[in-house]
């Protein structure tokens, strides 16, 4: 499953490193991070339960640029 | 400009009129606290003011295991000159403001700039329906979501509004403007019948639209997310800065540590020498302060997201950074014929029998073209649409059965109970049937029926008329040869090739032929030099995918063209060819642009105050000016031409 994401991420450099990071937490099988575009590209593995890789995709990305943040 | 960046620029000003205040006042110690330290306490809440964020992502950094990153450059930077200032009690603790004060308006300046240019470059491509009008069984119409239309329902679009959803005008008639889907600026008239694009603005009338496909696989959606993926992927100069700025930004901050600590340590071991603590750390803070990558880091970046913009207001879709790269080093473009350089448009010029002489009976005339019409019925290739064009009457398919589609060969099918076999020269050889060659130049279709030769029709087909332009424009943007592929005769071929201008011509090849002819050109090339490949994407995905880049050519409607294709040029004027090459050359002089100057600028001005002439000022034009100036510059991109 794929999911596209509105974020909000200050510095491309940072939109790289959150893409390094977020790709390492379980069940995310690929991920995309866009500065240009302020989107993130999340595809689960299967089974994944979206809520809560999410959160822990929040917690890395927050961890690496403290501002960063997922838009409604 | 958003809440962010609303509350940075009310910072900005609060920090920027109390450090003028403070500077301005003769002496400070006037105020409460004031004697403290020469005003300290004043000083440092300003710079909280303006930099507490900077502060606390760089302890957040450190405590995450992530230094080396540009705001603890700066924290280094501004606390270290705090700390000067209090150990030689000169109490000018301005220059250590000043920095955090202009490193954030170059901050905000970026992020401004940056959502400008986005902003601008999405609404070059802003062809997004927001609503589309379903007609309700009363007679009125209902607003809904573009995604809830489904197919095969009636839409309404009044004048102004965009097409939502791809389909078949059932009724109406209007001029589109599908500036945005093609570049085109000349509006497309429509009528009932007419197949027409999401995305297109109704100018003149109101039409009634029966849909053909959903929202999501309709072409606007399908060049929406084309767009946005297309950003996602990297260019070598991008991941290039991206690795360097990895190794870079470590390697500074320990030839600052070298420059504040080697130089007075050696002159503490000559006798007599003052070893210059003081001047030596503040040299090392200008050189952090200098070295700050954010100009490269950012600007890279922009320069290609504005060049795909740009491209795609010009109607060619880029798929990514990498490919607009590669094309700046097109060398080679090898040209498809049919649908590329010709129309793709046949019109049966001739019709002989055995002895390669005109037909005269008009009986005979008319069945040789009802079977060639009637076993081709099932194909989309041009040369079927033009023998169904020829034959004029509606097709009949209960008549025709047991069609085989032999590729590089031709069709056989049962019509009317007969075997008829419809195709080239070598489908005759292989069917065993005697036959003569044609000396006319064109297309030509054999026909047999019950393994006795019935004729064969020759079809011209007509040249584009931008194609030869094309061709001189092609060679005017750096491209060394061009080459055209066809399935069509030698003859044919070379006549088409000799008119247009083209350098070398491969002919009467095999759909399977065109990949190992491609592959054949790519081994032959330079290192650095790349293949591009045009087709109009109907029968090249294949080719498409495997040269360096696949262009396909007005291939909106085509789905596996958008798979295979790196570049999708939207309507087919080949003309756009050397227009993209064009583009991509641009973007890329700018990027190199950038690079040269963010890194001399910055190269000279660290060697200048390692030197001890550069101050602190200059070092903030260094990181500042020069990432102001690279965005500027990568903002260019986005104007094409």
């Amino acid at each position: 499953m794929k999911k596209t994401y509105g974020i909000e991420v200050d510095c491309a450099n940072c939109a790289d490193l959150v893409e390094t990071e977020i790709k390492k937490v379980a069940g995310v099988k690929d991920a995309r991070v866009v500065f240009m575009t302020q989107k993130m590209k999340v595809e689960f593995e299967e089974g994944a339960d979206e809520v809560s890789v999410m959160e822990e995709v929040l917690r890395i990305a927050r961890k690496v640029e403290p501002d960063f943040c997922i838009v409604k | 400009m958003n809440d962010k960046q609303k509350k940075m620029l009310i910072r900005i000003v609060v920090a920027a009129v109390a450090t003028a205040v403070l500077a301005l006042l003769p002496d400070v110690s006037v105020l409460p606290l004031g004697g403290v330290c020469k005003g300290l306490l004043y000083f440092l809440a300003v710079y909280l003011i303006i930099g507490y964020d900077i502060l606390r992502k760089a302890l957040l950094g450190m405590r995450n295991k992530r230094v080396f990153d540009e705001n603890f450059l700066m924290m280094v930077a501004t606390l270290g000159a705090f700390a000067l200032a209090l150990y030689e009690k000169s109490g000018d603790y301005l220059e250590a403001i000043s920095v955090m004060l202009f490193y954030q308006i170059g901050e905000f300046f970026q992020s401004y700039a940056v959502g400008r240019s986005r902003r601008n470059i999405s609404s070059l491509m802003d062809i997004r329906p927001d609503y589309a009008n379903i007609e309700k069984e009363d007679g009125t119409f209902e607003r809904v979501d573009p995604d809830d239309v489904g197919t095969g329902r009636i839409i309404i679009v009044q004048p102004g509004e965009k097409v939502p959803v791809d389909g078949i005008v059932a009724e109406g008639e209007s001029s589109l403007n599908t500036a945005a889907l093609t570049g085109e600026s000349f509006p497309r008239e429509v009528k009932a019948g007419d197949e027409v694009l999401s995305g297109s603005i109704n100018m003149t009338g109101v039409l009634r639209v029966r849909t053909t496909k959903d929202f999501g696989e309709s072409t606007v959606s399908k060049i929406l997310e084309l767009v946005e993926d297309s950003a996602s992927h990297k260019s070598h100069s991008e991941a290039f800065i991206t690795r360097f700025a990895r190794i870079y930004t470590p390697v500074v901050c320990y030839a600052a540590m070298a420059l504040a600590l080697l130089p007075p340590l050696v002159r503490m071991l000559i006798p007599g020498m003052d070893p210059m603590w003081s001047q030596w750390i503040y040299r090392a803070l200008i050189f952090l302060v200098i070295s700050c990558p954010c100009a490269l880091v950012v600007s890279i970046p922009l320069s290609f997201f504005a060049g795909i913009g740009g491209a795609g207001h010009e109607g060619i879709l880029v798929k990514g950074a990498d490919i607009l790269e590669a094309l700046s080093k097109v060398k080679t473009v090898v040209l498809d014929k049919t649908g590329t350089l010709t129309l793709g448009v046949f019109e049966v010029t001739a019709m002989h029998d055995i002895n390669d002489a005109d037909k005269t009976d008009e009986e005979e005339k008319r069945m040789l073209v009802e079977l060639a019409a009637l076993a081709e019925c099932a194909s989309s290739h041009p040369i079927s649409k033009s023998l169904q064009r020829a034959y004029g009457c509606k097709v009949d398919h209960s008549r025709v059965s047991d069609i085989k589609e032999l590729g590089g060969f031709g069709i056989t099918a049962r019509i009317d109970g007969r075997e008829v076999a419809v195709g080239n020269e070598k489908l005759m050889q292989r069917m065993g049937v005697e036959y003569c060659h044609c000396h006319s130049t064109g297309t030509i279709v054999h026909v047999a029926c019950d393994g006795r030769y019935a004729g064969h029709i020759v079809l011209g087909d007509i040249m584009k008329p931008h194609a030869a332009e094309a061709l001189t424009a092609l060679r005017e943007a750096g491209v060394k040869q061009t080459i055209m592929l066809t399935g069509d005769s030698r003859s044919v071929a070379s006549e088409v090739a000799r008119t247009l201008g083209v350098d070398r011509v491969y002919s009467e090849l095999l759909p399977a032929d065109k990949v190992t002819k491609v592959e054949e050109l790519i081994a032959t090339q330079g290192k650095t030099e790349k293949l591009a490949f045009v087709g109009d994407g109907i029968n090249d995905a294949p080719v498409l995918s495997r040269a360096d880049i696949g262009i396909a050519m007005g291939g909106v409607g085509s789905d596996a063209a958008i798979e295979a294709a790196d570049v999708v040029l939207m309507d087919d004027d080949p003309l756009k060819i050397s227009k993209a090459i064009r583009i991509s050359r641009k973007t890329l002089r700018i990027v190199r642009e950038n690079i040269i100057l963010a890194l001399g600028i910055k190269g000279a001005c660290l060697v200048l105050g390692a030197l001890g002439i550069a101050n602190m000022w200059l070092a903030i034009f260094a990181d500042v000016g020069v990432m102001i100036l690279a965005v500027l510059n990568a903002i260019r991109s986005l104007r094409a031409s």
